[in-house]
């Protein structure tokens, strides 16, 4: 497809949404289908029809919205309203209210810190668009990034752009993306491969699902700049099966790509070829880790091997590899798009640009953020997420997902990025982050994560598959009340062998919920073990602990 | 190609063997679409038999040895047949912190069964799931594709003794 080509497709597509009077978009993202989203559309789509407005009255399905607290959320664009929780039966009141007034039962106040505090750039056309049509994702200036990038700029200046803007992987790490970028694109190979990470197995994160639910189209666009860039011309996504709604809508998304000319040989009549293939996931938390992952497309066991040789020089069949996160990829149009400058005036000086967050826990705006790094995790949880209901205390949040720690809240003012969470024994992970108040027992939560890593450690080195399962042991025995300040001291003196000597980051980090719950929570350890109580009520002190060989899983 | 593997025929003449075939022809039995052989044989099937990895090896020109490694190795491959219904907990971070404990422990005694396994009528299999993602929902329980949230244990075995009666 050339310039004047998708120039086109852009002009009619908007064209097209200006006859619409009215344009409703409902949320179907996977957390407000669950809360029957599917029935809201189908009702609002019968009840344009019974009243005979459909030729002047669209109604979309888009991706999410972010507040799946309040779902099914629909938009009415035309008279800028917001409804939340949303049923079917409430489709006549909403058709009626159609350019004349609102719903007011169902109106969501918009000028909440929710919605006034984030900066969206990669979930920017979440919840606006259809993903599943390719139009609607040009007509918002999509492809023009990759058509500008093959036409106007070399590779090594859009490795340049990338390295200026200060990107950092969104996959937890943070390396920085040019770096990695440039490594590749200087490798010497006839076969180079772009990996799109799509495996998001933090238990309680969703941004990368909804990413890829919402708008298809931008991660495509940034894997083929970045095959542009390092020199590969084929691409794999790597999406859990367990995201089906995702794989569905990628499938799609390369479909109208290919038939368009952006996806597949000589993109706009210019000799760079890129294809891109779908490969699912099986429940396999360690495949986000890079050598794991590059296994488990080999049609391997998801095991990871020792580094060096990294995957830039020696990755897929031996290949050198682009491995990079769905956030960090979906960054990558808007910098080539605004540039580079653009991008590194937001966040701070060592975390550019915004991080989507999946806000969780005992909240209540439940949902999806995306906010500049350097904003603190107070404005997150009080302002953005409204606080703790019920009016129980903070107790602490959980960020980085079963790698990551428990800050409390003497650091709520702490600016965050990827070194400030570091500093404070948690990581930036994925994204999840979970608040928890004072119903909430540390121990507990530091074993739900232990145990989390014992069922998922590949078993490859002994000091994660052994060590996590003795240190669930012993978090075991102290939430049942039988240990001893000896277990204590072995359990971190555990935490130390394991951290040190696992061969990946799932076992290097793996303790990190215990040390960070035993740095800001250590009263709480004390209490089970000394008092034999558990301060939030949550551990049976009294029952009998499981005897090691009955906990094994198989 | 250098070498192309002899054909091999399904086990049975069962129509779902041709949705198989079709995804490995698709990657033109490459040994490395083990992985995608495997989830269409799942879906075909509902669970991978030891005639469905027999088939895949052979068909792929891979070891059985290292099929049954991959299958065993990746949760979301069943070895077992499943129940009628599922019925699936999510034990994410969120809905842990909310009471999925309190609601697994309720329907497991309820069942007399534990996560992974399918009652002995072979009605109801339980699944504890890592994250649906339907965070806002927590507690989260799917019964057959049907999510229900922010529910309290008894409210969960309502729902489980309605698909019991649905059935009777």
């Amino acid at each position: 497809m050339l310039n004047e080509e998708l120039q086109q497709v852009q002009t009619k597509e908007l064209a097209a949404q200006k006859m619409c009077k009215h344009r409703l978009v409902v949320c179907t993202g996977t957390g407000c289908l669950s809360a029957q989203a599917d029935k809201v559309k189908d009702a609002l789509e019968a009840e344009v029809k019974e009243q005979g407005i459909a030729k002047t009255t669209a109604v979309i399905g888009a991706g999410c919205r972010g507040m799946c607290a309040s779902g099914p959320m629909v938009a009415i664009e035309s008279d800028d309203v917001l409804y939340q929780s949303v049923q079917p039966e409430d489709a006549g009141d909403i058709i009626k209210a159609l350019g004349v007034g609102k719903v007011e039962r169902l109106e969501c106040p918009t000028d909440t810190p929710f919605f006034t505090q984030q900066h969206k750039v990669v979930l920017e056309h979440a919840g606006l668009i259809n993903a599943e049509r390719i139009e609607e994702y040009i007509a918002l200036g999509g492809y023009d990034g990759l058509l500008k990038a093959i036409y106007e700029m070399t590779p090594a200046e859009v490795i340049d752009q990338i390295t200026r803007s200060g990107l950092r992987g969104r996959g937890g790490g943070g390396y920085p993306t040019g770096l990695k970028w440039s490594t590749v694109a200087k490798a010497v190979s006839s076969q180079k491969y772009v990996i799109c990470n799509g495996d998001e197995g933090d238990p309680g994160a969703f941004m990368d699902r909804s990413v890829m639910e919402a708008d298809p189209h931008r991660i495509l666009e940034g894997m083929l700049l970045a095959g542009y860039a390092v020199g590969a011309d084929k691409g794999y996504i790597y999406v859990r099966a367990e995201y089906p709604l995702a794989v569905k809508r990628l499938n799609m998304a390369i479909r109208q790509a290919q038939k368009l000319g952006l996806l597949g040989q000589n993109i706009g009549g210019t000799p760079f070829n890129f294809q891109i293939e779908i490969r699912l996931g099986a429940g396999a938390f360690v495949c986000g880790e890079e050598t794991a992952l590059i296994a488990s497309i080999e049609g391997k066991r998801g095991q990871p091997r020792p580094r060096p040789p990294y995957p830039a020089e020696s990755g897929l069949w031996g290949m050198p590899t682009l491995i990079n996160n769905v956030e960090s990829l979906g960054n990558v149009p808007s910098i080539i798009r605004n540039g580079a400058d653009w991008f590194a005036s937001i966040g701070t000086e060592k975390g550019k640009g915004t991080k989507v967050f999946a806000l969780t826990g005992c909240i209540k705006n439940t949902g999806l953020i995306e906010v500049p790094m350097g904003i603190s995790l107070r404005e997150i949880v009080f302002e953005i997420g409204g606080g703790i209901p019920d009016g129980r205390a903070f107790k602490a949040v959980q960020t980085g997902g079963p790698s990551g720690g428990c800050i409390p809240e003497s650091y709520l003012d702490m600016k965050i990025d990827y070194d400030t969470l570091a500093n404070v024994g948690s990581m930036m992970g994925s994204g999840g982050m979970i608040v928890m108040d004072e119903n909430s027992c540390m121990v507990d939560v530091a074993k739900y994560f232990i145990e989390f890593c014992m069922t998922e450690s590949c078993g490859k080195c002994i000091p994660c598959r052994v060590g996590t399962a003795q240190m669930h042991h012993l978090l075991t025995k102290i939430s049942y009340g039988e240990a001893t300040m000896d277990d204590l001291a072995l359990l971190e003196h555990l935490c130390d062998v394991v951290k040190n000597t696992s061969l990946c980051g799932l076992g290097q980090a793996a303790p990190n919920p215990v040390i960070s719950t035993l740095r800001f929570f250590r009263e709480e350890y004390i209490a089970h073990i000394v008092e034999k109580r558990c301060p939030a009520g949550v551990c049976q002190i009294h029952r009998q602990s499981p005897q090691p060989e009955e906990m094994i899983i198989s | 190609m250098a070498f192309s593997p002899p054909k091999i025929n399904p086990p049975s003449d069962d129509k779902r063997w041709r949705i198989v075939t079709a995804a490995m022809r698709k990657h033109g039995f490459a040994p490395d679409a083990l992985i995608e052989s495997l989830h269409a044989a799942q879906e075909a099937f509902g669970y991978l038999d030891d005639d469905a990895l027999r088939f895949v090896a052979s068909s792929l020109y891979v070891p059985l040895s290292k099929v049954y490694g991959v299958a065993t190795f990746y949760n979301h491959f069943m070895l077992k047949p499943q129940g009628k219904h599922t019925c699936v907990v999510c034990t994410g971070t969120a809905c842990y912190i909310k009471g999925a404990p309190g609601i697994l422990e309720a329907i497991e005694k309820h069942l007399h069964i534990k996560p992974g396994e399918t009652t002995a009528d072979g009605e109801i299999s339980l699944l504890a799931a890592r994250c649906l993602g339907a965070c806002g929902l927590a507690p989260a329980l799917v019964i057959d594709g049907d999510v229900a949230g922010k529910l309290q244990p008894n409210e969960a075995l309502t729902r489980l003794e309605g698909l019991a009666k649905d059935h009777a």
